[in-house]
């Protein structure tokens, strides 16, 4: 337990002195974000409805942005190994990890997500369900990018790799997740939606660092 | 590299291990390639001519409803073909058998192609039917997703310099990708959207005349064995392939 906080405790340190690769990330978040009211034109009725919709998918390439060097830079100059000796097993060290990437960057997207939301014109009442359900958003996609990553440390194209493996693993949450606010900004139930991403959440936080394991341990055979 | 021109190990028993040895499964294989071959080519030809020519045309479809004896047999194929690939990534993570890796290999592109097929077939039935090329329906959508999972598992596979590790990886990453084929089947079940719920059930009598069923089976037994044929003889040229680049490699 102590060497997983450890893990945590560098992950964050890591990230605090490299603070412009977590800053670009939050700043790549608002400005796709911005983007769109640009292209669609600032409808307020129309920025309104597609609102949910735009913000995950943008939560989503901003949080899979710094994915790729979730253990590139450990793999490359070799101190994985090292990592994997401290006597954490495999999928603790992926835990952790993962655990490390939510907190640098899945939980900065989350703050950065309110000024957002009210920016395309959210509801007040909608914004605490709209940052719950993001939240179990972010943890799910940092479970799953985290996993691809291990699978595909180590592959020449991992750049292009990376969207391919972990966007088809990710629809049924942005599909859920996008679906839980727009079904209370149209008061309807959004329960069934929510108890799914729940579900898929439940499903992913045993069996991904467990994957992810595996792939480390391939990566360092 | 194993060594694939050992000896098969003498076993009196039936063993299904036994055609895991590569040379074992490569003289079985050819003993079976040319019967599975000829069988496809004739259901094939029997049922594409019959669905295509003599089968009635639908009261409500018309002819379109034809598409159906390529479609349904592709779309049984994708996932079935997937799950094939899943039980071989199974094998080689479990028992390490290079065969299993080798079939993963050759099941991945064809059922990619498959899936292709499914889609596109759907999509030029639905433009007459629904009046659009495509929808983002459950069922359409989780079969786009299947697609993308096996380019993923081929992009993977020859994405590692050393080809074993590229194996082993592919295979986690088929493993992973399952989740996607319950969502495929119950699909048109969960959520009641734009595709027909399935029509063909094991308890109930089939909802369909039977003289639409006829072909479909005819078809659908051409293209499963269209397929086992297709990937027995990718899979024998690849062990060939690989004793050859043995045997180079020792000489």
């Amino acid at each position: 337990m102590r060497i997983f906080l450890f893990f945590i405790h560098r992950e964050i340190q890591l990230s605090l002195k490299y603070g412009t690769d977590s800053l670009g990330t939050i700043l790549f978040f608002i400005l796709i974000a911005s983007l769109f009211p640009l292209a669609l034109g600032p409808e307020p009725q129309l920025l309104r409805q597609i609102a949910p919709g735009i913000l995950w998918v943008c939560v989503l390439l901003a949080a899979l942005l710094p994915i790729e060097r979730l253990f590139n830079h450990e793999y490359e100059d070799g101190s994985l190994e090292q990592l994997l000796l401290l006597g954490l097993p495999p999928y603790g060290v992926a835990f952790a990890k993962i655990v490390g990437h939510w907190l640098t960057t899945g939980m900065p997207l989350l703050i950065a997500s309110v000024p957002l939301a009210l920016m395309f014109n959210f509801p007040y009442h909608a914004i605490p369900l709209f940052l719950f359900s993001l939240m179990i958003g972010t943890g799910c996609l940092s479970l799953l990018g985290g996993m691809a990553t291990c699978i595909a440390l180590g592959a020449r194209r991992s750049a292009f790799l990376l969207p391919l493996l972990t966007f088809p693993l990710l629809t049924p949450i942005i599909i859920f997740g996008a679906m839980i606010t727009d079904a209370q900004l149209h008061a309807l139930n959004y329960m069934p939606h929510l108890q799914l991403l729940g579900a898929c959440f439940a499903l992913a936080l045993p069996l991904c660092p467990f994957v992810a394991g595996a792939g480390l341990k391939l990566a360092v055979e | 590299m194993t060594n694939t021109s050992s000896s098969p190990p003498s076993q009196s028993s039936f063993n299904i291990h036994r055609f895991a040895n590569p040379r074992t499964f490569l003289r079985f294989a050819s003993k079976i390639q040319s019967w599975v071959t000829i069988s496809a080519i004739i259901f094939l030809v029997i049922g594409v001519i019959w669905g295509l020519c003599f089968s009635p045309a639908d009261w409500q479809q018309g002819d379109s409803v034809r598409i159906m004896y390529i479609h349904v047999p592709m779309a049984i194929l994708a996932s079935g073909g997937y799950f094939a690939l899943a039980a071989c990534a199974l094998c080689s993570l479990i028992w390490k058998h290079p065969l299993a890796d080798l079939a993963a290999g050759e099941i991945g592109p064809i059922g990619a192609v498959i899936t292709a097929l499914c889609l596109i077939t759907g999509s030029l039935w639905g433009k007459p039917m629904w009046g659009t090329w495509w929808v983002w329906d459950a069922r359409l959508t989780s079969v786009l997703v299947l697609f993308f999972l096996y380019l993923g598992h081929i992009t993977l596979l020859h994405a590692f310099d050393n080809q074993q590790k590229g194996y082993k990886a592919a295979a986690i990453l088929a493993l992973v990708g399952v989740f996607d084929l319950p969502i495929i089947k119950f699909s048109v079940n969960w959520w009641h959207t734009l595709h027909q719920p399935s029509t063909f059930s094991i308890i109930h009598a089939p909802a369909m005349s039977l003289s639409m069923i006829w072909p479909l089976i005819f078809c659908f037994m051409g293209f499963a064995l269209g397929f086992i044929a297709l990937v027995c003889m990718q899979l024998r040229a690849a062990i060939l392939e690989r004793q050859v680049r043995h045997f180079l490699l020792n000489e």
